[in-house]
This record gives structure tokens, sequence and C-alpha cells, in this order.
């Protein structure tokens, strides 16, 4: 499982205020934090209070103090192409973009970006339409960014799509279909794509979060998948993907699998 | 329509290991790819081969194990000399006669012995117990002071005694066998257990129990099998070379040790218990050994030529 940490995002206050403020210790605590809590990515997202002006300065910031502070690589999070550019230039070994959509004209810019940088992809299986309904739905989107990435020479381990994942308790009915899109996903090709999450959606002003969404994470492991964005604090989730890494077969078991997954 | 290689990209490797000291070390370990897929990644060490030397003479042997040894058995040294001559890359010396049901020998006894084999030959040494897990504690605490700073190879350590043995190990600059009874998650365990003890991962050996030919070998096989992919895709505590005990197993077979006139239908003994060393060993070497312990010249002979073929490169 690649965790990819959610934290270094300026939706939480404290990173909208290092942002504001120029100040990085934040931004290099949670880095330092994450690392240490079994990411292999991190996210960096300006939040929604960065003009969209600043944003490509601002990104590239967060990224250099972020790869100074743990020696990891990047998931670069905006929906402004710009910003997500100078992110990519200023980042050192494998990034990860966040994200492109099914559409057409998003993945025109982001796939030649990807290949540009050999960067690795997420594309969500969704449009201008929205989320798809159904797990078939899904799939086909699914199908189109396949396509799309393998007419830019992205390899299929470099492109990570998301089912889409809504809070259970205004989309209830849509958990079972990301699950079975999952499945589906995964038999689009031949090595078949990778698949990752916004896990945290899940549980988006529900109560019990962290029951929710490792709960989630598990049963979404078991229907092929390979990463997500997801609150590496906490510590009852990686003990659960341990142990999923264990049934699935994953990794070897050993009295010690609490603590071999947390070594790396 | 051309066809293209398949390559697996495998993310780690599996820790390379030094026994010995300048300028007569081996070198085991460090490949990152499946045994003998040179196309694909690197083995950088070949197999190497150790013949056993035992502690005291040893009883039921069959005649055509012991014949070329004549006049050494007795004499720990001259045999692990003679084992130099034949050829081996390594000595193993089990202390044998450590055991209660042997000669109860006390372990500054062993220690003794296992000083004059290291002086008298130059090879790096592995030394065994007895195989009696608390008396295997004492003796290899004491060898690992005698042979403080010769890189020696000690083991085999297990759940019960391992605490004694890293220790003596870390003070005298030794390297460990972790023993399982083919059990890969124990396997995987023992090693955590020895590495929380500040042991460095490379200087452990796994050891998974073998079987030999016809006597469960597959079960060796395949939990070899799933370590060295586990070592290839990034699992640390299975990153260990293997060293696979052959001589011991195979020499207990009645295969090899019955003669034509018992087992006829078996055809000539010195062609059949020779090839039943080679070909368990053979096989171990297909499923990723690194160390193998043997026990007749003529094995170790054919064995070393099998392996110098499989480790031409087949590169494309």
């Amino acid at each position: 499982m690649i965790l990819i940490g959610e934290r270094i995002n300026g939706m939480f206050k404290d990173i909208r205020e290092a942002i504001l403020n120029k100040d990085p210790e934040p931004v290099r605590y949670w880095a330092k934090r994450q690392y240490e809590n079994c990411a292999s990515y991190l996210d960096v997202n300006t939040g929604p209070t960065v003009e969209a002006k600043d944003q490509p300065a601002v990104m590239e910031w967060l990224v250099k103090i972020a790869q100074e502070a743990a020696p990891l690589p990047c998931c670069i999070d905006s929906t402004n192409p710009e910003a997500i550019e100078a992110g990519l230039a200023a980042h050192k070994g494998k990034a990860m973009i966040n994200s492109t959509s099914a559409d057409q004209w998003k993945m025109d810019i982001y796939m030649p970006m990807a290949a540009k940088y050999s960067a690795a992809l997420i594309g969500l299986a969704m449009n201008e339409k929205g989320v798809p309904k159904s797990a078939a739905d899904r799939a086909a989107l699914a199908m189109e960014i396949v396509v799309n990435a393998d007419a830019n020479g992205i390899p299929m381990e470099d492109l990570y799509i998301d089912p889409l994942v809504l809070p259970c308790n205004v989309a209830q009915e849509h958990g079972p279909e990301a699950l079975e899109a999952l499945r589906q996903i995964k038999m689009l090709a031949d090595p078949s794509p990778r698949t990752t999450m916004g896990l945290s959606n899940i549980s988006q002003r529900c109560n019990n979060r962290h029951l929710l969404n490792r709960t989630f994470l598990i049963m979404s492991m078991a229907c092929g998948l390979d990463s997500a964005i997801a609150d590496v604090e906490d510590q009852e989730l990686l003990d659960a993907v341990a142990a999923a890494n264990i049934m699935l077969n994953k990794d070897i078991y050993c009295d010690s699998f609490l603590k071999t997954f947390r070594q790396r | 329509m051309p066809v293209t290689i398949a390559k697996e990209r495998w993310t780690s490797k599996v820790g390379e290991l030094v026994l010995g000291t300048e300028p007569n070390t081996v070198k085991i370990g460090g490949e990152s790819t499946l045994p003998f897929l040179h196309f694909e990644g690197e083995m950088p060490n070949r197999p190497q081969v150790a013949l056993e030397v035992w502690d005291m003479e040893p009883a039921g042997w069959p005649e055509i194990l012991t014949a070329p040894y004549a006049g050494v058995l007795n004499d720990p040294v001259a045999w692990a000399k003679k084992c130099v001559e034949y050829g081996a890359d390594l000595v193993c010396l089990t202390m044998i006669s450590a055991h209660p049901d042997n000669k109860n020998t006390s372990p500054a006894e062993c220690a003794k012995t296992a000083k004059a084999v290291a002086d008298a030959v130059d090879v790096p040494l592995i030394i065994l117990g007895c195989g009696v897990e608390e008396k295997d504690a004492q003796v290899l605490e004491a060898v690992a002071e005698a042979l403080a700073g010769k890189n020696c190879l000690l083991g085999c350590a297990t759940p019960e005694n391992y605490k004694t043995i890293t220790a003596a190990c870390m003070v005298h600059g030794h390297n460990i066998i972790a023993s399982s009874p083919l059990d890969i998650n124990l396997e995987k365990q023992l090693n955590i257990l020895i590495t929380e003890m500040n042991l460095s991962a490379d200087r452990i050996v796994i050891d998974p129990s073998v079987g030999a030919l016809g006597y469960g070998i597959e079960y060796a096989y395949s939990i070899m099998e799933r370590t060295r992919i586990g070592a290839l895709t990034g699992d640390k505590m299975m990153a260990m070379p293997v060293i696979c005990l052959v001589g011991q197993e195979v020499w207990k077979t009645k295969e090899a040790k019955s003669s034509a006139e018992e087992a006829p239908e078996w055809g000539e003994q010195a062609k059949r218990a020779i090839l039943w060393e080679v070909i368990t060993s053979a096989t171990f070497a297909q499923a990723g050994g690194s160390l193998f312990v043997m026990r007749h010249p003529d094995s170790l002979k054919q064995f070393r030529v099998h392996i110098d073929k499989m480790m031409e490169s087949n590169a494309y």
C-alpha cells in the first residue's frame, strides 16, 4: 500500500498560516512526521485561499521545503496546471500529479506534462458531468484515461486511477460502486493501472471518522487498491493496513508484522 | 514481429556478506535478480561451497564418504587441510563431539579445536554446534572468543539460543546463521529478533533447514523462493543470503547410504550417492541458495562445474 500523506494542505489552518507568513516550520514538521508514519508521498496543496496567480510560487515553495525536510517525493495537488508545472519543475525525483479527470481538455494538459517530467499521474474517474453513479460508468471513464495515458507513453505503473469516493452519510450508495469499480479498473490493462483514492472523503462530516476510514480502506485493498491519500497520523489505520498486507499475502507474516510494516 | 524480452524490474536485492579476513575472503549474496537470471539483474557472487569437518571421527558414515578422507578423520586440522586441497571455498567445522550423547566436549575444548583449525587453513570458517540448543550457545560463545576478529560464520542460532550467540558474534566480529524449521514466518521473526539486538542485517545468513532430494526438498525449495522474492521486492528481513546444509541431510538418506548389494535396483552406489548430493545442491541453487555445505569432494567438483556453467551470462 502506497500511502500519500494528506497533511500539507492549505485547507488545514496551520499550513494556511504557514503559507501566509512564509513560515516553513509547519511544512517541515508535517513532512518529517508523515515520513516517520510510513508515507511514501507527501501530498502538497496550496489550499483554496491562495490566489490563482500566486499558486505556482506557493507550490514551488511548498515542494522545496517538504523535500528538504523528508526524503520523499511529492504528490502535487492542484486544479491549476501552472501551479502543478511549477511544482514539477522544483521537484527532485519522481513526482506524482494530482490530478486529471477524464475530460479530454484536461488529459491533453496533464498527460504530456506527466510524460515530460516522468511523473506519476492520478486520473479521476469522472468528468464535467460529475461523479458517475455506477461502477460501470466509472470504469468507462477509467478506460478513457488508460487509453490516453498509453497514447502519451505513460506506463501503467505510473497511472493511478481514483474511482472517486464520496461521503458515506450523504452518498451511501456510492461505496459499493467505488469498490466494484476498483475491481474493474484492475482488469482494464495488463499490466494493470494502479489505483488510489482520497480516503478521508468517505467520512466527511460523519461520526467515528477513523473507524469509517480504515474499514473502507481495508475493503478497498481487498478490491485491488494500491494507494491512498490518507491521514497517516492515524496509527490504527497503519495497523489495519499492515494486517491487510499480511492477509493479502503482500508481506510475509511474522509476529512483529506491525513493526516491520513501519520500518523503511 | 519482434520478441520483447520480458524483464522484471526488482526494486531491492539480497544483502552482501563477507566471510573471513583479507586476503582470503569469500563473498556471498548481493543478488538483484532471481537465481541465474543474469539478463534482468546482477548475481555478483557465485554460490560458494564448504566441505564439512567433524571434531571427532564420524561413526556410521558410508565407506564411500569416508574413503576420500582416509587417515584424517580423527584429526580435524588435517581433515580441514584436506578439504582445502579438494577445493572447498570454506571449511565447515561441526562440533559434533559436544553433543551430550557423544563426548559432551567442553566449550573450552571446542574453542581449542576451532582455533587449531583456523590457524591451519586460510579459507573462511563456518562453525556449527552439535544441534543441542543450550549446549551450542555455550560452545559457540567460547568459539567466538577464541576466533575473535576472524569474521567466521557461527550457527545455528534458534529462538531458544540466539541471544547468547548474537551477543558473541557482535563482540567478537562474527556472522550468524539464523535457523528455522522450514517455516518462513519463524525465519523472518528470528531475523527481526537478531537485528533488534543491533547485529546488522548484513551479518545474518538464513538456514531454512533444507531437506534432501526425496525427503521434503520441495518444502525448502518453495520457502527459499519466497524468501528471494521477498528480498527482491523490498522485505529487508528476508534479504539475507541462504545457507543450505546439504551434506548432513543427503548422507542420511538410504539412497546415499545403501550399497549396490543392498539395493540392486538403484544401481551403483558411488554414482547414485554423489548425484544425490549434487542434485540436491543444484536444486537449491535454483531456489536461491548462496552457501552450500557438502561432504563429498566429488560432489563439490561436479556441483562446481554446474555452477560455473550457470554463472555464464545469459544477458540478451
